[in-house]
């Protein structure tokens, strides 16, 4: 909360599509020559960047560009697979996250993950979001019904669900689903959320009000986008890195890119060339 | 045409089977259906179980059969926990699956010849409840920990990636989501190992013995449903009692079936 209170104001528009630094802005991710492999294969190559709290920041490459490695990187998601491993360092607030000592569990309810496929885990709709609280050691029957409530009222979905949130989850559809899977995360009070295309599978409808809702919600977290598609990161309008086998291209403010890109690469790719 | 006549072969099959099954049933039920008196199932045998009741027998077989279930279902259901949830990408389920394999393929009649030199004669445990309760516990894990991990692994990974992600600890995420979904495999193979356990003669004859007596205590002697209509069909003590008794385990093994079936739609009923 009290970073909230230190730099409200700051996640606007004007700010991320200008890339001017708001004042007293702090660094919230940094990478630095970040590398991630799986066993021989090297996804990730020396990657630097900075991401602002409460900024939006939208990462765009074509498939196999590593942008989903980089994301589950942050959440050490990408470690269940076997034999996989890092260079250089990944940090938050200062704190390296592959460091010695650091709690995954607490990182991760922390760094909150929306996914590309939307999951209903098998369960009511209140329990899916009441579910991480619950393993956070919430049990309060009220106070689980409080989170819950504020969480989908955030996730513009209460209205939808408020009157079957004892039906099972799976029967939502895939744009209610997905907000649900934004549900589950706020309800966790994170500080940072990855979104890994989290349109992918959602018609332009449902999108758009994804969309919206991302630039509602950096008002109190900070957010990472992964889009394959460059016409929504053009759309949604953030500070945004281009990727490509594995490496960062360029960043800057999605103006910048899409009107004057420093890249010969990163031109034939807002241009269609390929992805 | 062919067609017409693939499907009049598969249903002569199928009508097949179900006489040789209501032939069998019926044929006990026939039999059997005329001794069965309430004080048949109430009483203790008198002359060898020539006549008289089999309450020591039921109690027996429940006593056994519960015993059982109650030592092989957790230690099978985390051992498959284990294999799948925590040394998934290693040697060693692997190992265990063939060994699990290989020992669900063995006649139970080793079971019982182990069960007999290593509790009866080694832990001096004698003919005892514990003793075949022990043995048949053994001979049923296999199929718990084979079937449990089946389902166990058919748990969607996003679940599991779901749960993570939000914060959720491995053993949280197993209890919380994988092993509820996994629920119904996993009942069908505890329902299995019902099916064997109670059925069981071989295992059950070297180990707990076939006293008539009610078990007083885990370390008395007792012969459960199959061992005793075996002893009178075997010995031509009373073939019509034989029979009831038969009838009595299949309702027995039906009321199981019917119960497990309601308890586990109750259960997963309420999940929606």
């Amino acid at each position: 909360m009290t970073e909230t209170e230190a730099v409200s104001g700051r996640g606007t528009r004007e700010d991320n599509n200008r890339g001017i630094p708001a004042s007293g802005s702090t660094t919230k991710i940094s990478a630095r020559n970040f590398s991630f492999f799986y066993g021989e294969h090297c996804a990730l190559r020396d990657v630097s960047l900075e991401i602002r709290r409460n900024q939006l920041f939208t990462i765009m490459g074509p498939s196999g560009s590593g942008k989903t490695t980089f994301l589950r990187a942050l959440n050490r998601l990408g470690n269940l697979i076997p034999n996989t491993r890092h260079e250089g360092s990944l940090k938050i607030d200062g704190v390296d996250v592959y460091g010695k000592g650091v709690d995954v569990a607490e990182l991760r309810r922390r760094v909150g993950m929306v996914f590309a496929l939307p999951v209903a885990l098998p369960m009511s709709i209140f329990s899916n979001v009441a579910h991480g609280p619950r393993m956070q050691g919430v049990r309060h029957p009220k106070e689980l019904e409080e989170i819950v409530e504020k969480a989908l009222r955030d996730a513009i979905l209460w209205d939808e669900v408020k009157d079957r949130l004892s039906d099972n989850a799976s029967r939502l559809s895939g744009g209610q689903l997905q907000r649900l899977s934004i549900a589950r995360v706020l309800a966790l009070e994170p500080e940072i959320i990855l979104l890994d295309e989290p349109t992918s599978g959602l018609d332009p409808i449902s999108t758009l009000r994804i969309e919206e809702l991302l630039w509602e919600l950096v008002e109190r977290y900070t957010i990472v986008l992964v889009t394959h598609n460059p016409l929504q990161a053009a759309r949604i309008d953030s500070k945004t890195a281009f990727f490509l086998m594995g490496e960062l291209i360029e960043t800057g403010s999605a103006y910048d890119i899409f009107t004057r890109p420093k890249d010969k690469r990163t031109e034939d790719y807002v241009s269609g060339k390929y992805g | 045409m062919t067609d017409r006549r693939v499907t009049l072969l598969f249903a002569g099959i199928t009508g097949l089977t179900i006489v040789v099954l209501v032939f069998i049933i019926g044929y006990i039920m026939v039999n059997g259906l005329p001794g069965l008196t309430l004080s048949f199932l109430l009483e203790s045998p008198r002359e060898m179980g020539r006549t008289g009741g089999i309450f020591p027998a039921i109690v027996g077989t429940v006593l056994l059969t519960g015993i059982a279930l109650f030592i092989a279902a957790p230690v099978g259901i985390l051992t498959a926990v284990y294999l799948t949830e925590y040394t998934r990408d290693t040697w060693l389920p692997k190992v265990v699956r063939f060994g699990t394999e290989s020992l669900a393929g063995i006649p139970s009649i080793i079971f019982g010849l182990f069960g007999f030199l290593f509790f009866v004669i080694y832990l001096d445990l004698g003919w005892s409840v514990l003793s075949g309760a022990l043995t048949l516990s053994a001979m049923i894990l296999p199929t718990i920990v084979r079937t449990s991990e089946e389902a166990i692994r058919a748990v969607p990974d996003a679940y599991r990636e779901v749960s993570l992600a939000l914060g959720s600890t491995r053993w949280q995420t197993v209890t919380s989501v994988v092993l509820p979904s996994a629920k119904p495999g996993i009942m069908t193979g505890v329902m299995l190992a019902i099916g064997r356990a109670i059925g069981e003669t071989a295992a059950v004859i070297f180990t707990a013995g076939s006293s008539l007596r009610l078990p007083r205590t885990l370390l008395d002697s007792t012969r459960t449903l199959p061992v005793h209509f075996y002893i009178l069909a075997r010995e031509g003590i009373s073939l019509e009692n034989a029979y009831s008794t038969a009838f009595v385990l299949i309702l027995l093994i039906l009321a199981i079936n019917i119960a497990a079936h309601t308890i586990m739609n109750r259960l997963t009923g309420k999940e929606r």
